[in-house]
């Protein structure tokens, strides 16, 4: 075998073996894809269900809360931003940091200190690489959150807003997360969450307008608040959580489909390469046979004389 | 009786259990509440404890609930819980081993999850 020969076909075994691999991680991402939308779907109803909640008590008393109540004068703001943990995602985790870089500038703008808080190690790679200061940071569950890995998220920044601004609390959250729209279209997008529009939530509860009972508290409208919307900002990040672990998902088994059809037509163009080259060995060499073969008659042929 | 309440127990992550009833008694912070079809529109939150389900045909489910809402209007029922199990979903070994382990830490938090497992759990 020709050398050229040799070389085409050891790059084809390599790309065979890089395709292979690709097509396992393509099938891994898929099944994940069904099992996290899975669980988006398995929230919804605890999410809606405290929806109404949060609606009844804003609708049905005056109650004033510290996760309600605009700042006049917002100086510090909180960004979420949610990465996941393991890149191979193609533009997934680019796309949300660009999303929290824009939200973070122009929060600045508007004249506000922005603290920001990191899920996921990407993201957490990509500040540290920058020198740029993350207030706190989680990894290691970004693939299958759970809602003990939400409430932890949670706690630090519920705590935060309820602080005063002048002894290091915030005024506003703002999460930025991954929308999953359909297994092909993926959106990062930032939205205000704290303090909470309770209007903007009643639309959410009741777009045909139906009219909410007059609710008796138990024990009081106060505590009842209290109690709920801690538990309806942590559901809101757990549904952002799981949503991003969907769309990280769908957009590793893009990334890998599209790594398993390049290797495929490379593998294609190297197969004909390697047959040009075996035709032109084997071309090479018949003609050096009959080209020996007539040097050979000729030769015969003149001692002959 | 012919009327009965529709129940749905939700917890974080999953639909627990969801059906007819005629009456569920759960525990709220101001004491142990009885929802009967008809009650009055409430809105209350549920300390960890065992929430009883009477079902229309009879039967009695009961759950651990910890932490959550009670809501109900329109005989429309629902208990929203961070965690919630069914009594026969329940471990009754892995909860006396957790109740053992919280009373050994002093986490008085564990303790009470356990033993409220276990009182669902054993109440069925």
């Amino acid at each position: 075998m020709g050398a050229q020969l040799r070389v085409y076909k050891r790059r084809i075994r390599s790309v065979t073996a890089t395709k292979k691999i690709t097509k396992a991680m393509e099938m891994i991402a898929a099944s994940r894809v069904v099992k996290a939308q899975r669980k988006v779907a398995a929230s919804t109803p605890y999410a809606q269900e405290l929806t109404r909640a949060v609606t009844a008590v804003g609708t049905g008393s005056n109650t004033k809360h510290p996760l309600t109540t605009e700042a006049e004068n917002p100086a510090r703001a909180a960004v979420l931003l949610l990465t996941s943990d393991r890149g191979l995602a193609g533009a997934f985790n680019s796309n949300a940091i660009k999303a929290a870089e824009q939200l973070t500038e122009r929060l600045e703008r508007e004249g506000k200190q922005v603290d920001t808080y990191i899920v996921g190690r990407r993201g957490v790679a990509h500040y540290n690489f920058r020198e740029r200061k993350v207030s706190e940071s989680w990894t290691g569950f970004t693939d299958e959150p759970t809602y003990a890995d939400a409430k932890k998220v949670a706690a630090p920044l519920i705590e935060a807003i309820e602080k005063d601004t002048a002894e290091g609390g915030v005024d506003e959250l703002h999460i930025v997360f991954t929308e999953f729209v359909s297994m092909m279209t993926q959106t990062a997008l930032d939205a205000r969450l704290l303090p909470l529009r309770l209007d903007e939530v009643a639309q959410e509860a009741k777009p045909q307008g139906e009219i909410l009972p007059l609710y008796d508290f138990e024990p009081s409208a106060e505590d009842v608040l209290d109690a709920l919307l801690p538990r309806y900002v942590e559901s809101r990040i757990y549904n952002a959580l799981l949503q991003s672990a969907a769309s990280k998902h769908a957009a590793t088994r893009r990334a890998m489909k599209s790594a398993t059809d390049n290797a495929g037509e490379l593998i294609n163009t190297l197969s004909r390469l390697a047959n040009a080259a075996r035709q032109a060995e084997i071309t090479q060499e018949i003609s050096e046979i009959v080209g020996g073969a007539s040097a050979l008659a000729d030769a015969t042929a003149g001692s002959d004389r | 009786m012919a009327a009965e309440l529709h129940v749905e127990l939700v917890a974080a992550d999953r639909q627990v259990w969801s059906g007819e009833a005629t009456l569920v008694v759960a525990r709220t912070t101001s004491g142990d509440i009885g929802v009967m079809p008809g009650h009055q529109p409430l809105l209350g939150v549920l300390e960890s404890g065992p929430v009883t389900i009477r079902t229309s045909d009879g039967g009695t489910v009961v759950a651990a609930v910890h932490g959550g809402f009670i809501s109900f209007a329109d005989d429309k029922l629902s208990l929203l819980a961070e965690i919630a199990e069914l009594s026969d979903e329940i471990d009754v070994q892995r909860a006396e081993r957790e109740l053992e382990r919280a009373k050994a830490e002093g986490d008085a938090f564990a303790e009470r999850r356990a033993e409220v497992r276990l009182r669902a759990a054993t109440t069925h």
